[in-house]
């Protein structure tokens, strides 16, 4: 066992494959982090297609999320990699492939979330509000959005813990993430066994810290 | 966009023999890692609501440690990582009966018996504490309380988000093509390579997972009914979600 082969790549693993800064495009925060925040816009819109009343709405939201919960992500992430330069009509960098795939994915799963938090805004709100004469869109601008959430504060941290987790997936079409530069590393060294403990490590320090920070926030959350 | 599909390509050749090998590679994975999750999760789960806190810590730092790792990191663990440090004899006997699908069967089973005992920790945590009172005072131990009361209630009001933590772990057996292991995603590839037709390929493979996933959700919402507690449902979901 000999851990220099991380002191001596240490700014490679991390700044390049775990934050994005180097050479390559690649990094796993800079996928995750635009991911989740894209997936959640996206996600918010099928979430309240899913609960509408119409539908025309209704069944394609709901069509789209059992779809993709249904399907493993490396399926999702063959997809885009073959549909998109299909589309366009030339192929895009991996990173543009690895973004859409995992946006269209997490949609499925953060509009879930979304409901859920939709769902836990007690009935008297939403009568109180109307009552008062808010408009439809008024209501859910106003006062169901803002107290669902609150509520959805800590299912999000735990789906962004899933998320970063999942990207490491984006490896296997080449994006240079913090999973792929270890790869990258253990091809030149042939030390698996540290380099691959070391990026656990990472993944689990990140993971761990988050998912204490959301159990705080639940149970701030739910002595309130 | 010109694209002319020819769905013919699953069949012909070799293609339809690679889907059935992979549809039943993957069940095999599943069928073990399940197993093997099963196992891990319940002890797991029923340690971390042991009252002895040494028993505590050592299921939760192994649920800790394992779930919040990714899965594909794992594999490249078991795989590439762990072998080499094995004495010469155990790696040639696993180079020729198939490392990699071990390798594979290992890390799935361990990542998800790490988020199986959080399901089932969520289902004990949810029956009232004055059942283990009860059982406690009748004058079984607490291993035989655990064994005969408290597990067997948990696993009957656990039934809805153990069905999606197994629909998880079929999809998630997907990430063993990285490590090699001829499985449905894999052979879908070698198809799409064979053949040059991705969409053929990958809508047949994706079709088949959705098959597989309703398959799963329909058997287990049987088994929600013929298992259900009169009066408890509600309560397993409301403490388990």
């Amino acid at each position: 066992m000999d851990f220099s082969v991380i002191t001596d790549n240490f700014v490679f693993l991390i700044a390049q494959g775990f934050l994005g800064i180097g050479a390559f495009t690649g990094g796993t925060l800079r996928l995750a982090v635009p991911a989740i925040v894209l997936g959640f816009i996206l996600g918010t819109l099928v979430g309240l297609a899913r609960l509408s009343r119409r539908r025309w709405l209704h069944w394609p939201a709901k069509v789209y999320i059992e779809f993709f919960r249904g399907v493993p992500l490396v399926m999702v992430i063959f997809w885009f990699w073959f549909i998109i330069p299909t589309l366009a009509g030339k192929s895009l960098p991996e990173y543009v492939v690895a973004l859409t795939a995992f946006v269209i994915f997490e949609a499925a799963y953060l509009a879930e979330i979304v409901r859920a938090g939709i769902q836990s805004v007690p009935r008297g709100q939403v009568e109180a509000a109307t009552a008062t004469g808010l408009s439809q869109n008024q209501l859910m601008r106003h006062v169901i959005l803002p107290q669902a959430l609150r509520n959805m504060i800590p299912a999000l941290l735990t789906q962004f813990i899933v998320l970063l987790k999942d990207t490491s997936l984006a490896s296997i079409i080449g994006y240079v993430d913090l999973t792929k530069a270890a790869q990258i590393v253990n091809n030149r060294e042939i030390r698996p066994f540290e380099l691959y403990l070391f990026i656990a490590i990472v993944y689990w320090l990140c993971s761990y810290a988050m998912s204490r920070y959301a159990q705080s926030l639940e149970s701030r959350l739910a002595s309130r | 966009m010109s694209y002319s599909f020819n769905w013919s390509v699953l069949w012909t050749g070799q293609a339809g023999g690679w889907l059935i090998q992979g549809i039943l590679t993957t069940l095999h994975i599943f069928v073990l890692g399940l197993l093997i999750a099963l196992a891990l999760g319940i002890v797991a789960g029923a340690l971390r609501t042991m009252p002895l806190a040494p028993l505590r810590w050592v299921a939760s730092a192994y649920v800790e440690f394992f779930r919040n790792v990714p899965l594909l990191v794992w594999m490249f663990f078991w795989y590439f990582g762990v072998p080499p440090l094995l004495p010469q004899v155990i790696q040639d006997w696993l180079f020729d009966h198939g490392v990699e699908f071990w390798a594979g069967v290992c890390a799935i089973g361990v990542y998800h018996g790490a988020r199986f005992s959080e399901v089932i920790r969520a289902g004990i945590q949810s029956i009232p504490k004055t059942q283990l009172e009860a059982a406690l005072s009748t004058g079984l131990t607490i291993t035989q309380a655990f064994r005969l009361i408290i597990v067997p209630i948990a696993l009957r009001l656990i039934v809805p988000p153990a069905t999606n933590e197994t629909v998880n772990l079929l999809k998630n057996s997907s990430v063993a093509l990285t490590i090699g292991v001829a499985e449905l995603t894999f052979q879908t590839r070698q198809i799409e390579t064979y053949t040059a037709r991705a969409f053929e390929a990958l809508a047949a493979g994706t079709v088949i997972y959705l098959i597989l996933c309703l398959t799963i959700a329909s058997i287990m919402s049987y088994v929600e009914r013929r298992f259900a507690i009169p009066g408890m449902i509600a309560q397993g979901q409301t403490g388990a979600s």
